[in-house]
């Protein structure tokens, strides 16, 4: 018996989210008294998931997978679930992660739990908490096959150092040509910004910035911050921004750090998809604006006056 | 092409939320239901096909009577057949056994499912109908073409997207992008009315095994008033990032 974390990385390195979901499995090892394992794919540095508490690491090179596979990663899971004779998988929730684990689900015959946000409450019955009706409450699930996975949401355990002494096991997967029917033939990503996914901060701006040429220092307060740009629905509907940037309920969910939401009124679908951030800042004009009930912190004033000066400030702040 | 729409009957994104019988189910008082948002863009790229390349249409859903006018408003906007499996939802593998069953005797080339619906958001439906009927799937799509037998297919990935190739039959979970919202089509008068006379077929499901059951819903700890910083001291909002909410 065991648990198995999947570390997702890309290009060989580690997403953030795989050392959170490598602290909360050591917990969740804790809790049922047995031993952690790690399972990588393609990386060839693995020693930092030690830092983390994963005694063992299966680290498996693939040249097929030069590029992600869903159901070649969900065979590879699949295998070594097996192999350690794993009870427990826990997994993250990046794009990628989202799209294997209900395969590896059936595959293993487990039932499982998306958007978890707290250790298991209880192991007998198995009982954990998720995220339910677009973060407005949550639901305490029992899961009740042999085989449990566990889908971490970001952001909602944080990153725990638990330093162990820990080993790497190479492992051989067996691969058919049946997990390569659905071919990857482009993949086509913006490099050198901040991605929406990976981001602590999220600097989002709505109607109120009044056109796209007005988005210089959006983005100039998203360099400062090492953030993210976002946009409202209605500013990617008005081509505007690109859809990508569009976060809300119909768009991408967020769940960073921080959340700063600019010329944003704050409709109901787009908070369902911004209010697992856990600080929310609201700059807007209109002192009426719903954003204001759901934000921590706000500034009533006008954006064009108070972004180039936050800009300053925070630019002081971070020479200081 | 035979293209089935797996339709979930969800409170609109509106609804407050609430819970009864000692928190352990969800409020319907007052709860308007609706089309998933995510099964609302997979329906009319189907319809898309219905009328560019030929195809006939099936919506789906797995829930007792009571989301029987959700699936007659997915006929309304111009799907041809409707199929209710008469059974509780308890759980998306449950959910998916049962779509599963329809699938394999309907053959059907194409299964079209939001990403997630927006009650349980659990996201795993689609890929488990694919894994139990052995068809390719991909997840999170925003865009879709089809050729014969081959799909060429667009998918959400961190930071850009991700185009594949596969052939039929497979399952695509769909989202904003595989159709824009502004497509979405609205019911006219002459839908509803045929709609009524549309075959709605309401079979029995196949196994009552699930593998997760809710036990208690909870509510979000009420939040605290918002702090307001005046426009004239940046410094304090800085202030508070800094020290009191440790994000800066």
């Amino acid at each position: 018996m065991s648990v198995l974390v999947f570390a997702d990385a890309a290009n060989g390195k580690f997403k953030k989210s795989a050392f959170e979901v490598v602290s909360y499995g050591k917990k969740v090892a804790e809790q049922l008294g047995t031993n952690l394992v790690a399972l990588t794919i393609n990386v060839s540095s693995n020693e930092e998931l030690y830092k983390y508490g994963a005694e063992k690491v299966v680290s498996v090179s693939e040249n097929k997978l030069a590029t992600f596979n869903a159901k070649a990663y969900a065979s590879i899971i699949k295998q070594v679930a097996d192999a350690e004779n794993a009870t427990v998988i826990v997994l993250d929730s990046s794009i990628d992660t989202l799209y294997l684990a209900p395969l590896v689900s059936v595959s293993l015959d487990a039932g499982y739990a998306s958007n978890v946000v707290a250790l298991p409450s209880s192991t007998a019955p198995f009982t954990i908490k998720r995220k339910v009706f677009s973060n407005k409450g949550f639901a305490n699930t029992v899961i009740s096959t042999d085989k449990k996975i566990i889908g971490v949401a970001k952001n909602s355990f944080g990153i725990h150092e638990n330093p162990v002494s820990g080993t790497v096991q190479n492992m051989e997967v067996s691969l058919s040509d049946g997990d390569f029917t659905v071919k990857s033939e482009k993949v086509e990503k913006v490099s050198g910004k901040v991605t929406i996914a990976d981001a602590d901060v999220v600097v989002s701006a709505g109607r109120g910035l009044k056109g796209p040429e007005n988005w210089g220092m959006i983005e100039e307060l998203a360099n400062v911050l090492g953030a993210a740009t976002a946009c409202s629905k209605p500013v990617s509907d008005l081509g505007w921004r690109p859809h990508g940037e569009h976060v809300g309920q119909t768009g991408k969910p967020v769940a960073s750090n921080l959340y700063i939401a600019i010329g944003i009124s704050g409709a109901i679908q787009h908070l369902a998809g911004v209010n697992a951030s856990k600080v929310k800042v609201v700059i807007n004009t209109d002192p009426e604006a719903p954003f204001f009930k759901a934000a921590d912190y706000g500034i009533v004033g006008d954006a064009f006056q108070v972004v180039p000066e936050l800009i300053t400030k925070l630019k002081a702040f971070k020479e200081a | 092409m035979k293209i089935l729409v797996c339709i979930s009957h969800v409170p609109d994104t509106t609804s407050k939320i609430n819970f009864t019988d000692n928190d352990t189910k969800f409020d319907t008082n007052g709860v308007q239901f609706v089309i998933n948002p995510y099964d609302e863009f997979c329906l009319t790229r189907a319809m898309w096909f219905k009328e560019k390349q030929g195809a006939t249409v099936t919506v789906l859903n797995v829930g007792n009577a009571t989301t029987e006018p959700t699936l007659r408003k997915a006929l309304a906007i111009g799907a041809d057949d409707a199929i209710r499996v008469n059974a509780e939802p308890i759980d998306g593998l449950s959910v998916a056994k049962e779509i599963a069953a329809v699938v394999k005797n309907g053959n059907y080339d194409l299964v079209l499912a939001g990403r997630e619906s927006i009650d349980y958001n659990g996201g795993m439906v689609p890929g488990m109908i694919a894994s139990l009927v052995n068809y390719n799937f991909v997840n999170g799509c925003v865009g879709v073409e089809i050729d014969g037998n081959s799909a060429t297919l667009v998918r959400e990935i961190d930071g850009g997207n991700e185009t594949l190739s596969s052939s039929l039959p497979m399952v695509i979970a769909g989202q904003k992008g595989i159709v824009e919202e502004k497509d979405l089509r609205i019911p006219n008068m002459r839908g509803i009315m045929m709609a009524r006379q549309k075959p709605l077929q309401v079979v029995e499901p196949v196994s009552t095994a699930n593998a997760t059951e809710v036990q208690s819903y909870q509510k979000p700890a009420p939040k605290g008033a918002v702090k307001l910083v005046s426009a004239d001291n940046i410094d304090e909002l800085i202030n508070l990032l800094h020290n009191e909410a440790k994000v800066i």
